[in-house]
């Protein structure tokens, strides 16, 4: 296990951190939905999905946002670096019982504070060919 | 539409304490896939400077959701739960949500806008612990869609 937390002379604008995709699963969205407390139907019953025209179950928004900041905290050597985060819900990841989904997570360096020791780090993450957040920006404290 | 436009500026009084546990940051932690051992092992927490395990960035939903419902479910507000969606939301952490934190969130309606037929609403969860201390602000934007 790692402990050192990544120091603001190592990071620099335009750096990339190393990329992940993350496989969802119909098992991966009954977990969340237990962890969450949010049960809402169309995240579990592929039924009730397509009865509201989905296409099939979805995942929830907060699941995605929550996985896609792996990415930034392992990147950064602690998740309580991670001192914002925001995102639009731009396009569902749908969740096919055969296949599930995956979902992939690049990430760029946008601006870094030396004074202040924090990065701002742009998240792209998209399932296929849809962009699934929107505008996703975290700000890490540095070292 | 029946939607209440005048709740913008509205504020909710403090929830009831939430008390954060160890076991359901583990369990949020691996449902997100968060591996960092800072979520599950108090030796690694406490060498990092945090009193206790701490919770992934986005477990403040959580909490922020207990918030929000006293607004969604206000029938003052005529807001139709099933038309729903969720548009946006975010995290600002004046520091990491803790093991045994007692955290309440005061609800502030920040905007209540109609766009198309549809409601914008963002409203803005400030958390902190039973003792004052600010933890975490946390803002989400929900879309209403409105009926035919």
């Amino acid at each position: 296990m790692s402990n050192a937390v990544l120091s603001v002379n190592d990071v620099e604008v335009g750096q990339e951190l190393p990329s992940r995709t993350f496989h969802i699963s119909r098992e991966s969205l009954v977990q969340y939905t237990g962890a969450s407390l949010d049960r809402n139907r169309l995240h579990w019953d592929e039924r009730f999905a397509k009865s509201v025209g989905l296409p099939d179950v979805i995942a929830h928004g907060m699941f995605t946002m929550g996985t896609a900041i792996n990415v930034v905290s392992d990147w950064v050597g602690d998740a309580g670096r991670v001192v914002e985060y925001g995102t639009r819900f731009t396009k569902p990841v749908v969740v096919s019982y055969e296949g599930g989904a995956d979902v992939d997570v690049a990430g760029v360096v946008k601006a870094v504070d030396a004074e202040t020791r924090r990065a701002t780090v742009e998240l792209k993450v998209t399932c296929g060919t849809d962009k699934v957040l929107g505008r996703a920006t975290a700000v890490v404290l540095l070292d | 539409m029946a939607f209440n436009a005048s709740f913008t500026g509205r504020t909710y009084p403090p929830t009831a304490p939430y008390a954060v546990g160890r076991e359901k940051i583990r369990e949020f932690a691996e449902a997100v896939g968060a591996d960092d051992p800072v979520h599950t092992d108090q030796g690694v927490a406490r060498a990092r400077g945090y009193k206790d395990v701490i919770a992934p960035p986005t477990f403040a939903v959580l909490i922020a959701q207990q918030c929000d419902r006293q607004f969604i479910v206000d029938p003052e507000a005529g807001i139709d739960y099933t038309m729903l969606v969720h548009g946006e939301e975010r995290f600002v952490h004046h520091r990491p949500i803790t093991a045994g934190d007692e955290i309440v969130g005061v609800l502030t309606v920040d905007s209540v806008k109609e766009v198309g037929g549809n409601a914008m609403v963002t409203t803005r969860s400030e958390l902190s612990t039973i003792g004052g201390e600010p933890v975490c602000t946390a803002t989400s934007t929900v879309v209403i869609r409105g009926g035919e």
